[in-house]
């Protein structure tokens, strides 16, 4: 068993810093870092606001992410737990959002699909670091040196709204593309298939078939 | 007589200690699959998982940023009260979520299905769930709060007596694979198992067996006791482990509950109690001792009986 190598790397990385990043390689990141999912991408993309934030030269890395925190009645904030957000589903807006903002960096959970990283992240020079296990939240949490803002509060709610974190090591995170639009999940899925005849042998298909396991609506899916 | 200021301050420490600490028993079953696994990365996973579980304790805050939907399961000796009765109960219950969705912090993870309202503490129509269970004997009460993470890794689907267990087998390998890629499922987790019952029965059954049965703990009937240690190896050979990186590390233990069903039918649900296994139990007795502990103690002999009377309950009716 090789251990994965770890590499700290910078919220506004260099090309040469990205190009040096492999699939797999575990990362702790320095610097600002900006929440955006949903509700900012809508708010930004669709209704056209200002960014509230000088992008990318704050920040080049997004984070799919609404942490556990509040904020005090003194105007402070209560950081606890960081956790990322599923990031598949926010392929429609990444492609128009890497244009806008210049990210270099897209954090969440999971990955996307291999044809939005050969698609988008590709031309945008950008990669996805996908967080770990997926319940790493204390750790990540202890990576946040300070919240340093929380913009579109009013407009957005405390979940969706754009929380600005200055990270000290903040980790771990895996590289789950690369510059090429290689994806770490599709590689570690082609490995594992080979295995599935063999483990699903003497088994058949269920008497009731499920709409989704046969396209033809007409099938009376018993069988 | 329980007062109901010591519920609710006793259901607070529950839910800390449920978002902070992991139980000991899926801790060593962890640590157990962390000593076998040989895939790279999925090893590289769950020891930064280990060393998650003590940073959470150490800073006292939630192990998972998703701190997951919190539940409460209440269970009562027959002569057990409460002062104001259950309702005061249910309403002390729903405080103390509120209250510690702020003092933790929690995520206020629940909103209204449509309107996406708010609350910002994790209270709203139906929610937090409360279920109650009573047993024969005792003056006590015991809380246990569930923060069930995970919208991945729950599946139910209607099989017949003509699937068999071959059917069964497939089921739980189509759930495990479908959520296991990219680790949606946050695995390894304790899978349980409902068989029978009715839909609603079936899909509560596998949820306590998920979340209210300790790992390690075998069901009491020899022969589904040997299913869920032959689908702990079957989960485990597929070759998949966290993240779905490759791996042998998906299931830390399968547990199986059935109820009676409809003759013609095998309903089976599957649910997967994730990375953040967060359960935290304690028994109020009528003195007012507290007791705190990990073991819901849920599925007892009671619970499981298949008989109209039950021995030792002396009520007759006329
Ligand atoms: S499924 Fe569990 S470990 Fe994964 S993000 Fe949700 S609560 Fe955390």
């Amino acid at each position: 068993m090789t251990k994965p190598r770890k590499i700290r790397l910078s919220t506004t990385p260099s090309p040469e810093d990205l190009a040096a990043l492999k699939l797999g390689d575990i990362v702790y990141l320095d610097g600002l870092m900006y929440t955006a999912r949903e509700g900012v991408y809508m708010r930004a993309l669709e209704e056209r606001a200002n960014i509230p934030m000088e992008l990318p030269r704050d920040s080049a890395a997004n984070f799919h992410c609404s942490p556990a925190a509040t904020i005090n009645p003194d105007g402070t904030f209560r950081m606890g737990a960081v956790t990322a957000t599923s990031s598949f589903r926010f392929a429609k807006w990444i492609g128009e959002w890497l244009e806008k903002s210049g990210a270099k960096l897209i954090i969440g959970k999971g990955g996307m699909a291999p044809e939005v990283y050969r698609k988008h992240f590709v031309p945008h020079g950008a990669i996805f670091l996908t967080t770990v296990g997926y319940g790493t939240g204390a750790l990540l949490g202890r990576g946040v040196e300070n919240v340093e803002a929380v913009h579109w509060r009013e407009e957005l709610g405390l979940a969706q709204a754009m929380w600005v974190l200055k990270c000290n090591e903040m980790g771990p995170f895996i590289v789950a593309s690369d510059l090429e639009g290689n994806c770490l999940f599709e590689r570690e899925n082609a490995k594992i298939a080979p295995g599935y005849a063999a483990l699903y042998e003497g088994t058949k298909p269920a008497v009731m078939k499920r709409y989704g396991e046969t396209d033809d609506r007409s099938d009376e899916v018993i069988g | 007589m329980t007062p109901i200021s010591l519920i609710q301050s006793t259901a607070e420490t529950l839910m800390d200690k449920a978002a902070i600490e992991i139980p000991d028993d899926y801790l060593t079953g962890l640590k157990k699959a962390a000593e076998v696994e040989d895939g790279d990365l999925s090893s590289f996973v769950l020891q930064a998982m280990l060393e998650n579980y003590e940073a959470a304790k150490e800073d006292r805050r939630a192990m998972c940023g998703d701190t997951g939907c919190p539940r409460w399961y209440v269970k009562m000796g027959n002569e057990a009260q409460v002062e104001g009765g259950p309702c005061a109960l249910e309403t002390a219950l729903r405080r103390a979520t509120a209250n510690a969705t702020n003092g933790v912090p929690l995520r206020p993870n629940r909103v209204h299905p449509l309107w996406r309202t708010d609350h910002d503490n994790n209270v709203g129509i139906n929610a937090p769930e409360i279920e109650f269970a009573f047993e024969p004997e005792g003056a006590w009460i015991d809380l246990t709060t569930v923060h069930k993470g995970g919208l991945f890794g729950t599946d139910y689907r209607m099989l017949f007596p003509s699937d068999g267990l071959e059917g069964i087998r497939r089921f739980y390998l189509d759930t495990l694979i479908a959520f296991g890629k990219r680790g949606l499922a946050c695995q390894p987790a304790i899978i349980g198992i409902g068989l029978g019952g009715s839909k609603d029965t079936c899909m509560v059954l596998g949820k306590r067996a998920a979340c209210l049965r300790t790992v390690g703990d075998r069901n009491p009937d020899p022969k589904i006791a040997a299913m869920e240690e032959e689908f702990i190896e079957l989960g485990n050979s597929i070759g998949m482990g966290a993240m779905g990186f490759v791996g042998k590390s998906m299931v830390i233990d399968c547990h199986i509950e059935v109820g009676y069903c409809h003759t013609g039918g095998m309903q089976m649900s599957m649910h997967a109690f994730c990375l953040s296994s967060r359960r935290a139990c304690a028994r109020i007795h009528a003195d007012g001792r507290v007791e705190y502990r990990t073991d819901p103690q849920w599925f007892t002999p009671y619970l499981r009986r298949e008989t109209v009377e039950w021995e030792g309950l002396s009520v007759a009716a006329e």
